[in-house]
């Protein structure tokens, strides 16, 4: 079996006096899709941050082999770790244009594949991304991403809040990058999961409570139930 | 008219030196969350080194003042930027800690500027054609009013310029919306600090040149004073919008300079009152914070 391309070991995360994340620890495989489950407020988008360095965290995160716990999130950035953050963030202000401009880093150079993934997006190269409607501006913070060569892309609840029609073109867009880049998918629309992840990470009370096959998973109506909250057949969690 | 005229003159041109020291104020607070206010400081180390220049004997031409103009900009980045690097940088995160290191280094510079060169004013050199008037619709207007006026245009047209064409000016932008996102996306953002504190700066330290041909004279505690007003323009501008901060840069001059003829002084009072009913009306300032 060749080495995990994340590794992430007894990380602690502690926010204003609250202890979030208590040990998590799990391992991302090289190529595919890894969806990291959990009922709300059980520390899935915590856990993205912190290995994104974007909240102070304790533990080892390594990639591929290199530790980077404690870098500096640009420094991960750069090393290959490409953020699709929940609620979007994209820069409201600018045109679309230029925050695809401002998102491209040095030599990167995937402008075909995403105009080719988002073709809405290269008709409104000009427009205010703040005037677009969510699933736009889902493609807009998706594309910023797949401009890049990044590694391992840590997308945080894509879907949420969007239209069914837009959650499969997302859905889509996902499939295509995990063909170009290793996926951690924070997601509570368990269809696009099982369409999707190969294999599940599941939290509860900021802790590792089940790793495994994400097919699996799913198809035990059960056990789906008890850890999420949600049965499969209710389509979402 | 020709009261009415020169009044609006010597407003626009005060509040193109309110301009010229705010946008940088506006800038890094607006991107980094950093009210430094020891910015005003700045402005008076550049009209000193503007000063210097000019007492290098003989009469100030325009040759030698473009050289006061360039060592007053210079002056004011450099003093900016080793402010940025030693103070502020080990302290980002800890806003109460960089407000009270910026309001030492205040104090500290106007002292110090006082120990150098004496707490008295003294007069400031210009070239002759600053010091002339010119007669507009029956008011004399001296040349000083119309270079500030023009200089501040030119540095708005500058900025502007470097905000929106510029891959610093896309970061900066992106950055007064949403500082997180711009490191997510792999952009070291504190070369942007550096460069926006370095502008900064240069504005006000090419205004405390200004100011001194402005006033005709210099004193350690101009910039300080300045700083005042430039702080209610940022805050009825809207705190990292650069438009917002030359909107309200021109209303407070042309405000002050209005009633303090037409209402016995009550300019600087009027200032205030203006602020209060901002703050009640627009909380947030009358444009957004997009540094464009």
């Amino acid at each position: 079996m060749s080495s995990p391309l994340l590794e992430v070991t007894d990380l602690h995360v502690r926010i204003g006096g609250s202890h979030i994340l208590q040990g998590v620890g799990f391992t991302v495989a090289k190529g595919g899709v890894t969806a990291l489950l959990g009922r709300n407020g059980v520390g899935k988008t915590t856990t993205i941050k912190a290995v994104m360095g974007l909240v102070r965290s304790t533990g080892t995160i390594t990639l591929d082999g290199a530790a980077i716990g404690g870098a500096r999130t640009f420094a991960i950035v750069r090393r290959g770790v490409g953020y699709v953050p929940e609620d979007r963030e994209v820069f409201a202000g600018l045109t679309v244009g230029e925050n695809l401009r401002l998102a491209r880093l040095d030599g990167a150079d995937r402008w075909d594949l995403v105009f080719d993934l988002f073709p809405e997006l290269k008709k409104r190269l000009g427009q205010q991304a703040g005037t677009l409607s969510g699933g736009q501006q889902q493609m807009v913070s998706l594309a910023r991403v797949l401009l890049n060569d990044h590694r391992l892309l840590l997308v945080d609840e894509p879907t949420k809040g969007l239209a069914p029609k837009v959650v499969g073109e997302v859905a889509d867009a996902l499939a295509r990058a995990a063909e170009i880049a290793t996926l951690v998918l924070v997601e509570q629309d368990l269809k696009v999961v099982r369409r999707l992840a190969g294999d599940a990470v599941v939290l509860d009370h900021g802790q590792v409570v089940h790793t495994g096959d994400a097919a699996a998973l799913l198809a035990d109506e059960e056990l789906t139930r008890r850890l999420l909250g949600v049965g499969m057949s209710e389509g979402a969690a | 008219m020709s009261t009415v005229i020169l009044l609006a003159v010597t407003g626009l041109a005060l509040g193109a030196l309110y301009f010229l020291i705010a946008a940088g104020i506006s800038l890094a607070f607006g991107l980094m969350h950093v009210l430094n206010f020891a910015h005003g400081a700045f402005l008076t180390i550049g009209a000193y080194a503007g000063y210097l220049v000019a007492s290098g004997g003989g009469d100030v031409g325009t040759g030698r003042f473009v050289l006061m103009l360039a060592a007053g900009t210079l002056a004011g980045a450099l003093a900016a930027v080793v402010t940025e690097l030693l103070l502020i940088r080990p302290l980002y995160g800890n806003t109460h800690a960089q407000l009270l290191v910026t309001v030492g280094l205040s104090l500290a510079l106007v002292a110090l500027i006082e120990e150098l060169a004496g707490s008295d004013a003294r007069g400031y050199h210009s070239p002759g054609w600053a010091n002339a008037t010119t007669e507009i619709a029956g008011s004399a207007i001296r040349g000083s009013r119309f270079l500030a006026i023009g200089v501040a245009v030119l540095v708005l047209a500058a900025l502007v310029v470097f905000l929106r064409r510029t891959r610093y000016g896309l970061i900066i932008r992106a950055g007064v919306e949403n500082r997180s996102m711009v490191t997510a996306l792999g952009i070291d953002v504190r070369r942007a600090f550096t460069l926006v504190f370095a502008l900064g700066g240069a504005a006000a330290g090419l205004g405390g040149v200004i100011a001194g041909s402005y006033f005709g004279q210099v004193e350690p505690r101009v910039g300080t004073g300045l700083f005042i007003y430039a702080l209610i323009v940022i805050v009825i501008g809207g705190l990292g919008s650069l438009t917002g901060t030359a909107v309200a840069a021109v209303l407070v001059g042309l405000l002050q300079q209005f009633l303090n003829y037409y209402a016995a002084g009550v300019g600087d009072l009027s200032v205030l009152a203006l602020l209060a009913l901002v703050l009640l009306a627009r909380p947030a300032g009358l444009f957004r914070s997009t540094a464009s």
